[in-house]
Formats: structure tokens, sequence, C-alpha cells
């Protein structure tokens, strides 16, 4: 809603012209102002701070967290992610994989923290978390490890995940995903059946959310396009949310990370 | 959140490891992934999952082949309702505030509460309304270019009749349509379908008039 008033704003100020010149202009203005500062910066700082800090039942810090590059390596993980780890036989995304190491280093529980509702407990800390960690892949590019069986078989399965139709609209994710140029009333949408480009699509995501002053990880990105597609809930760090993530990624190859970045 | 290794259907897969999978496999797998990946919340309940012949067989990374798509267009032009009072056109004031309602049946909508006909998602409609999507075709002047000056008129029949169908299912003359099939669907009521239809047709409504 902010953002609609401020386009409102926006569109006042640049003062009597004919109604689409100054809607279109309004919204380059916004877009342009929207690009001057992120506060998703806000949720850096406090994710850094986060992983460096003892938490939990075992009071450890979350340095020695392995995300694929070896154990407190940050750089670069975030591009390379999905990808397959040994010690959970598991294609993992940032953000089951973080839960992994907050169980194993931290003590948490894991389950508990995929059953809390986004916004709330430790879901909380995990989008700082997310922030901090792909902030320290900006500006490098996208190249999902695809060596191993599981991992071409999650992708696999994330191109079919992608293409399911069903529920009472039957939509999939590729109705409104398949092609380029197309919007959802103003709302651009990426065509992520391709690589959608540098900072588009997978690549611009977790991203600060204007319109509702939140960091949204990749999980509550997805699981707010199955609310849209009238599908029944989304379990938070499933397979299915991870197999898109290793689809999306990989046919983002080579696309430059803008995460987090700023969104409506 | 399950952290077993793998899924049941994966950890199948790959025992035969070596060769890869077939794609039948993967299908079996991805059922698999599905079927453990989503749980019921408020009125998004499991059976979503379900898919009919149609959701199926527009599932595939390919369309289907002409002869398949021929053949599920016609099951799906059988299941047509046809207004049974023979009234095809309602009140394009009450089809406007339709076509402009995004809300329903998501887990977050209550039950119970009509939904919208979500037409300005996809679908530019009237002058006036600058914010329209663009994944279906542009409807603005939709009465006017097919020249209905009557929508009651036995002239108009024919469109009359071809825009219910589509209103009430999309897939019977476009197999897989990214449009929902309302009427089939239960999504839209008959009544709200001729609010649609009028806002589509009458030549007063923003659509055409503008």
């Amino acid at each position: 809603m902010r953002a609609i008033v401020l386009l409102g704003a926006l569109v006042a100020a640049a003062g009597p012209a004919p109604a689409q010149t100054s809607t279109a202009d309004g919204i380059a203005q916004y877009r342009a102002l929207l690009a001057d500062g992120n506060p998703a910066e806000l949720w850096e700082a406090k994710g850094e701070a986060l992983w460096k800090q003892p938490r939990g039942p075992k009071s450890a810090s979350l340095e020695a967290c392995d995300l694929g590059k070896g154990p407190g390596v940050v750089k670069g993980a975030f591009v390379e992610l999905p990808r397959w780890f040994a010690d959970t036989q598991r294609v993992q995304d940032l953000e089951s994989r973080l839960l992994s190491c907050m169980q194993a280093l931290q003590g948490f529980d894991a389950a508990a923290i995929a059953a809390t509702p986004f916004g709330k407990g430790e879901q909380v800390n995990i989008e700082a978390l997310v922030a901090y960690v792909s902030a320290a892949s900006r500006g490098l590019r996208f190249n999902l490890p695809q060596s191993r069986a599981e991992e071409r078989q999650m992708y696999e399965v994330g191109k079919r995940v992608f293409h399911f139709r069903a529920g009472p609209y039957d939509f999939a994710c590729v109705s409104c995903h398949g092609e380029a140029g197309k919007r959802i009333r103003l709302q651009d949408l990426p065509n992520l059946t391709i690589n959608p480009g540098d900072g588009v699509g997978f690549a611009a995501w977790p991203a600060y959310r204007v319109s509702s002053g939140e960091l949204w990880g990749m999980q509550r990105r997805l699981n707010d396009c199955y609310r849209q597609q009238r599908f029944p809930y989304p379990g938070y760090a499933s397979d299915a949310t991870i197999a898109l993530g290793v689809y999306m990624g990989v046919q983002a190859k080579g696309a430059q990370s803008s995460a987090p970045s700023i969104k409506r | 959140m399950n952290l077993k290794p793998l899924t049941l259907a994966g950890a199948a897969l790959l025992a035969g490891c070596g060769t890869a999978p077939s794609p039948q496999d993967l299908d079996r797998a991805t059922q698999g992934v599905i079927h453990a990946s989503f749980r019921a919340q408020g009125i998004a309940t499991l059976d979503r999952l379900n898919q009919d012949e149609l959701q199926q067989a527009c599932s595939a990374e390919q369309a289907p082949s002409a002869e398949v798509a021929k053949r599920l267009e016609a099951a799906q032009f059988a299941t047509i309702q046809w207004p049974g009072d023979g009234v095809y056109v309602g009140d394009w004031r009450e089809g406007e505030k339709l076509a402009q309602n995004g809300r329903g049946m998501t887990w977050t909508d209550p039950a119970g509460v009509p939904a919208g006909g979500n037409c300005y998602n996809c679908h530019q409609m009237s002058k006036a309304e600058i914010s329209y999507g663009t994944i279906g075709p542009s409807l603005y002047h939709y009465g006017k270019l097919r020249s209905v000056a009557n929508p009651a008129d036995p002239a108009a029949r024919e469109i009359v009749k071809y825009t219910w169908g589509k209103l009430w299912n999309a897939k019977a003359t476009n197999a897989c349509s990214n449009m929902p099939r309302f009427g089939h669907a239960g999504v839209l009521s008959p009544a709200q379908i001729k609010d649609l239809m009028a806002l589509l047709l009458d030549p007063a409504s923003p659509v055409n008039a503008q």
C-alpha cells in the first residue's frame, strides 16, 4: 500500500499532464528513488552480527557453517545454491542449509523453525541471515553445481514442478513466468524458463519489499507465489521449493546477483 | 521440514545409479516431491494437488499435440453449462467491480466469500483503468470490435455464446489457455458470469463506450 501512496504522491507532484504520461513518469521516478537507497542494508548488518554471535542451546556462532564452499566461507556461496551437501545427504537451498547449521551447530530445532510463520520468532533472524549471506555474493554470477546425480535430478524435478498445473485456477509457475514482457497489473513478470538476465528473477531475491517493509527470502517469495496460484501451502524448505530453486538457479547461470535487491 | 536424507521417491530413483533416470522415473519422483511438500491451509486443501486430465496434459514443458488438444477441447466444451433461463447478460456495473476484484480461493481468503473475476490482472479492459496486465489479450472494445449493438439481439447470439463459453471454460477453445475455467471450476457463479458478459458486450459499458 505504501508503494501505491508514494506513487500517487509522485504522480501528483508531476503536475497536470496527460494521465498516461504522468503515471509512467511517476513509476520511473519511483523506481529511481527505490534504487537510491536500499533498506536491505539494515538486514545485512543484523545478519552479519547474528552469524558471528554465539546463540542457541549450544551457545555457538554460525562461523563454522558450511554453505558449500567450506566451513565459514560466505563470499560466493549464495550464487552456487541450491547444491548437494554430504552431511545431510540432501540438495539444499540457502534457507534449508541455514536451518541445518542452526540445528547442528547451535542446537536449535530446525523443524520448529520451519513450522514458524514468516516474520515471527527465529524466522525474523533467518531474514537477516539470508540478507547477509546473499549480499556477500552481490555482483557475482550464478553458477550452480550440477555435477552430482542428485543435483541433476532436482533440476529435472524442479522443471516439472514449475510446469505443474493444478488447483481451482489451473495455474502453474509457468502461467505467469513462461514468456518475456508480460505483466500482472503493472508488475513486470520475468520469464524464468530462460536466463532472464542480470539481477532479474532468481538473481534478485532475497529482496526488501517497499510495500510491506519486509525482507523476503526466496522461500517467502515462492510461498506467496503459491498462495496466488491458489495452491495448498508449500512447506518451508520443502523439496518442491528447493527443486524450484535448482531449476531457476540453473536457468539463471551467468546472471549477476543483485540480492538483496529492492522491490515495490 | 524434511531432514531425512532425500525423499522416498528420490531414494528409490537413485538406488539404481549409473544410468540417468528415465522421464517416467522423474515424473514419479516429482509426484512424490509435490505430495510430500504441501499441506492444507485454510480453504486451500490438499485435494487441489490432484490434477484432472486437462491439467495433467498441460503440465508438460511442450504443449500437447494438435490432435490431443482437439480432443481435450471437445471434452471441455461438453462441460459448459448454458444459462437455464436463456439470459446471458447481467449488469456491467457489477461486472466492472468483479473485473477489478482479484481476491478469492487463496489460503488467506475466508470461506464463503465470493471470488472476484481477476480480469484486469491479465487483460486491458477499459480506457480508464491503466493498471492492467498483459498475460491475456486486450479486451478493450471487445463488443464494439465485434459489432455487438444489442447483446440480446439474435444477430449477436453467436458471439454471445462464444463469450459465455470462454468465461465458463476457456479450455473449451484453447486447451492449455492460461485463463482459469471460471464457471467449470465453480470460481464464479452464473450470475457473476452474466455481469462479466455485460461488461464485455454491453455498448454502454466502459469496455465499449469509452
